[in-house]
């Protein structure tokens, strides 16, 4: 195994220099506090590119093959939209230059905001929050203060079975209490349930559409009837948009609070882990309760504008990860109208095809036709002494990357696929081989599945000792 | 252009495999009256030229503060980035991955976080670290809700020269919970007053946040502060400029007990303010309580070296409404960037960084003292940023120097009004050169 920086080190070397200090340190040495070096890894340019390319060559990535992950819509990212985040034109700007020498950066965000707008139906859109749940915190937020401005003490924020794990941990933050529907026999909310469970105490609906099983909520007009009637709002997690592009716009079907991710729907990479960007759309009425600072287009140019006495306030430092903006931007404009319903009707199509596919050799609980997604279950392969989790390992062995797995909690064993639009049908047959595949040898040699991945840089890594004695940092005793 | 591969002769088989006729047949679900009709209304598709050259016109609507001589801070600063972080974080490998929840393939990741965990955990003295936060405010911020957490109430001090940005989310994260936070007035050298913190301590306190150096760039007696803050049983959460730790005590030898910063000046472009990189480390006691992702370092089934996320119970997507936070996603790139730049900049290089930007901005400091109407209120304890006040409106002064390619600072009076009128945030980095300080100098002397 590779060794960390910290053990490449050798004292001396170096792999940037600054130009010489013009300005004296003179008088100054008291304000030197540090007792002792920090601790930082010396190591020339050569061998620290080593180093990272060495770390490259034991990451999957998107760029190297197909990631079925379910709910996370890892789709092409775009190369010209990284080289146009790139510009210095936007990378140099301080957040808090003039916005006179904004204007072009303001305009971009306003442009965003509008098509975002425009797609979701929604009246108004912020661009804050860096992450899904940063935004579902917002939205929670815009609840909690719209129903504070009348008056109103409603807690209960009811969240269907087969929600993400961040739902119900963003309306805790905000106060709120998260209160669980169960899904009906066809995987979607029952009217008849939702009635009974909403009241006078109900703030939020808080749903994912199509739901973590990639199914559309067939009776959603009704659900938003019964919530509305209630008095309460309709909160839409978008992680799933991409399926609903130029097909369904939430805000005509009454939804009152949105967010989508940018890092998912709208191209912009994941970063490993992040950057991301979760805008959120509200319907004209809540549109005031959004985020300061807020980008307004007047006669004279773009204006950032505080001017709101109904604002949840801020929740980013400044405008939210302008970066991914960008990039987002860019790919609206490249897709225009057309290019994204076609976005949604081939991720859809993708999606059926490989679910048509792979139904039969894993069960499939929920019948489709799907949207963008589907979740099947390995629940067949127990009898052999396999699970969910030696399936994804073994996916790792054939090059490919795993689905979501364990998830949605409602379905044993889950498998959750999400194929994405960007994928060729030769690509998804050729997933659709490995895994038939890895069904067989689940019956006729099972350790094969139970003792995988062994053609990864590492095998399987024991958690457990690690979650009772972890190691978070490195120590030259642990050499 | 969509990046979609299929073509109308893949679409057909595709939907002959499945059985039925039209893509519009899979739509059953979604009733019609629900749909769109017709085209959203977004304009036509462009080709990547087109593209192109709409942000690229764009972009130059834009006048970035790295074409000019910028004094501006207040967190965000222009630093030199070294090419090999540029490379590293072009990498498609790292740039395209998916968090890493398959930890046999996301090794390159897992180690790549697990350096910078070390990494921060060495500049700041703690013994944990997690893998990233939105940036310094929200890191603050879930500070704030952890040290609340573990003393299960309580009511926050802050400094008053902390970001009034940061305050800002700091007061929209904590409403939710009701949680009082109260603000500790700075004394004439514009340090936190410690008479006043003495004054706000009672029983129950959680936490005593202290900012160091503070937002007006004073260096504060962080360890005095703390003393004070333990003395009466809270918690100490220092927020912390990065750089600045090359040059002043760790927070773990003042037995901070949180410590939260930016990390943006770590290698990672201002960006217009995002992505920006949210850090925060603690105490080993602490690390069941806080929030986000940790990498540990641990053996796979051969007994070879690897790395996983560990310790997930405590995080949203296994614990739901009783997780530490609802972080998911984070600014794992930008913690990238920072162990990249780290490790590119090494002991001296670092040192360099701090020790040109602290005698950078007093010699700015120095050289605006010669000058006459020029007032600089809270003396030299600074790191490299400080307050100047010209007495008068600065719309004049900033266009003036604006002119002259210089950027001169952040306005302060509106946040900070008992500055009086005319202050400014000047901050200095290394970038600045001589000559821009006195350029600097030639354009307050003309216009003083």
């Amino acid at each position: 195994m590779g060794k960390t920086v910290f053990e490449k080190s050798s004292s001396g070397r170096r792999a940037f220099t600054l130009p010489p200090n013009d300005c004296p340190l003179e008088g100054l040495k008291q304000l030197i506090t540090r007792k002792g070096p920090v601790g930082l890894p010396e190591i020339g340019e050569q061998d620290l590119v080593r180093h990272y390319i060495e770390l490259a060559g034991k990451n999957y990535h998107i760029d190297k093959g197909m990631y079925p992950l379910g709910s996370c819509t890892m789709k092409y990212n775009p190369l010209i939209n990284e080289e146009l985040a790139g510009l210095g034109g936007f990378t140099g700007l301080h957040p808090d230059q003039d916005v006179g020498d904004v204007q072009g950066a303001l305009e971009l965000m306003h442009g965003l905001e509008r098509a975002l707008s425009e797609i979701c139906g929604m009246g108004a859109f912020t661009l804050q929050p860096a992450a899904g749940a940063h935004g579902e915190f917002t939205g929670m937020l815009i609840a909690r203060d719209y129903f504070l401005g009348r008056g109103e003490k409603r807690k209960v924020i009811v969240v269907p079975d087969s929600a993400h794990g961040t739902n119900p941990a963003s309306v805790a933050i905000c106060g709120f209490t998260p209160k669980t529907i169960q899904s009906n026999e066809l995987g979607l909310i029952d009217p008849a349930i939702l009635e009974k469970e909403v009241d006078g105490e109900t703030a939020v609906l808080m749903l994912t559409l199509p739901n973590t099983l990639g199914l559309f909520e067939r009776e959603i007009a009704e659900v938003v009837r019964i919530v509305h009637d209630a008095g309460a709002l309709v909160y839409m997690d978008g992680a799933n948009m991409n399926a609903l592009l130029g097909i369904v716009r939430p805000g005509d079907i009454g939804i009152d609070i949105m967010h989508v991710n940018l890092h998912k729907t709208f191209s912009t990479p994941h970063g490993g882990g992040g950057p991301g960007s979760g805008p959120v759309g509200v319907n004209a009425e809540l549109a005031d309760f959004l985020p300061i600072p807020r980008v307004i287009k007047e006669d004279t140019g773009y204006i950032l504008s505080c001017d709101s006495d109904k604002t949840v306030g801020r929740i980013h430092s400044y405008f939210g990860n302008f970066n991914v903006l960008v990039k987002a931007y860019a790919y609206i404009q490249t897709l225009g109208a057309r290019g994204l319903k076609q976005v949604a009707m081939d991720s859809i199509l993708n999606a059926n095809y490989l679910m048509n596919r792979l139904e039969g050799t894993y069960s499939l609980k929920y019948p489709g036709p799907c949207m963008h997604e589907f979740v099947l279950s390995a629940r067949n392969l127990k009898k052999n002494g396999v699970r969910t989790s030696d399936v994804a390992k073994r996916l790792l062995d054939y090059g490919l990357h795993a689905p979501t797995v364990y998830f949605p909690l409602i379905v044993e064993e889950a498998l959750m696929i999400e194929p994405v639009e960007t994928e060729s049908r030769e690509t998804l047959d050729a997933f659709a081989e490995v895994m038939e595949r890895i069904a067989q040898e689940a019956k006729e040699s099972p350790e094969l599945l139970t003792e995988a991945p062994r053609h990864t840089p590492v095998r399987r890594l024991d958690e457990a000792a690690a979650s009772r004695n972890p190691d978070l940092q490195w120590r030259p005793e642990e050499k | 252009m969509s990046y979609v591969q299929n073509t109308d002769g893949d679409r057909e088989a595709m939907l002959k495999a499945i059985g039925v006729s039209r893509i519009e047949d899979l739509l059953k679900p979604v009733e019609r009256s629900l749909r769109v009709e017709g085209d959203l209304d977004l304009g036509e598709p462009m080709s990547e030229p087109e593209t192109a050259a709409a942000l690229e016109a764009i972009s130059k609507k834009n006048c970035p503060a790295s074409s000019l001589a910028s004094f501006l801070g207040g967190g965000v600063y222009d630093r030199y980035i070294p090419s090999v972080v540029r490379y590293v974080l072009s990498r498609s490998e790292f740039y395209t991955s998916y968090t890493p929840y398959q930890a046999e393939v996301s090794q390159g990741t897992l180690q790549a976080i697990y350096e910078y965990q070390s990494l921060i955990c060495r500049l700041t003295g703690m013994e944990v670290t997690n893998a990233s936060m939105y940036d310094g405010a929200t890191a603050l911020a879930e500070a704030v809700l952890m040290a609340h957490g573990i003393k299960r109430g309580g009511a926050v001090l802050i400094p008053r020269a902390l970001s009034p940005r940061i305050k800002a989310v700091l007061r929209s994260y904590t409403k939710g919970r009701g949680i009082e936070i109260t603000e500790v007035p700075f004394d004439e050298r514009g340090e936190m007053n410690r008479a006043a913190i003495d004054d706000l301590l009672a029983e129950g306190t959680a936490a005593v946040v202290v900012a160091q150096p503070n937002y007006l760039g004073v260096i504060e007696n962080a360890a005095e502060i703390a003393a004070l803050a333990h003395d009466r049983k809270a918690l100490v959460i220092a927020y912390v400029d990065p750089v600045s730790l090359a040059l002043l005590s760790p927070p773990g030898d003042y037995e901070a007990d949180i410590v939260v910063g930016e990390g943006q000046s770590l290698g990672n472009p201002m960006n217009f303010g995002g992505p920006l990189l949210g850090f925060m480390a603690t105490r080993k006691a602490f690390m069941r309580q806080m929030p986000g992702r940790l990498i540990s370092g641990s053996l796979d089934l051969d007994g070879k070296r690897g790395y996983v996320m560990t310790l997930q119970t405590r995080e949203q997507h296994i614990r739901r409404e009783k997780a530490t936070s609802n972080i998911c996603t984070n600014e794992g790139l930008c913690a990238l960037s920072a162990a990249a730049y780290l490790s590119a900049l090494g002991e001296e290089g670092f040192r360099d960084v701090a020790v040109q930007s602290l005698s950078k901005s007093h010699a700015l400091y120095r050289l605006l003292k010669e000058v006459s109407g020029c007032e600089l209120p809270f003396g030299e304890n600074f790191f490299q940023e400080f307050v100047l006040r010209l007495g008068s409106p600065l719309g004049n002064f900033l266009k003036k120097a604006k002119a002259a390619g210089i950027l001169a600072g952040i306005q302060l009076t509106d946040d900070f009004p008992e500055l009086g009128p005319g202050a400014i945030l000047v901050a200095v980095t290394e970038k600045r050169s001589r000559a821009d300080l006195e350029r600097y100098r030639d354009i307050v002397k003309g216009g003083a």
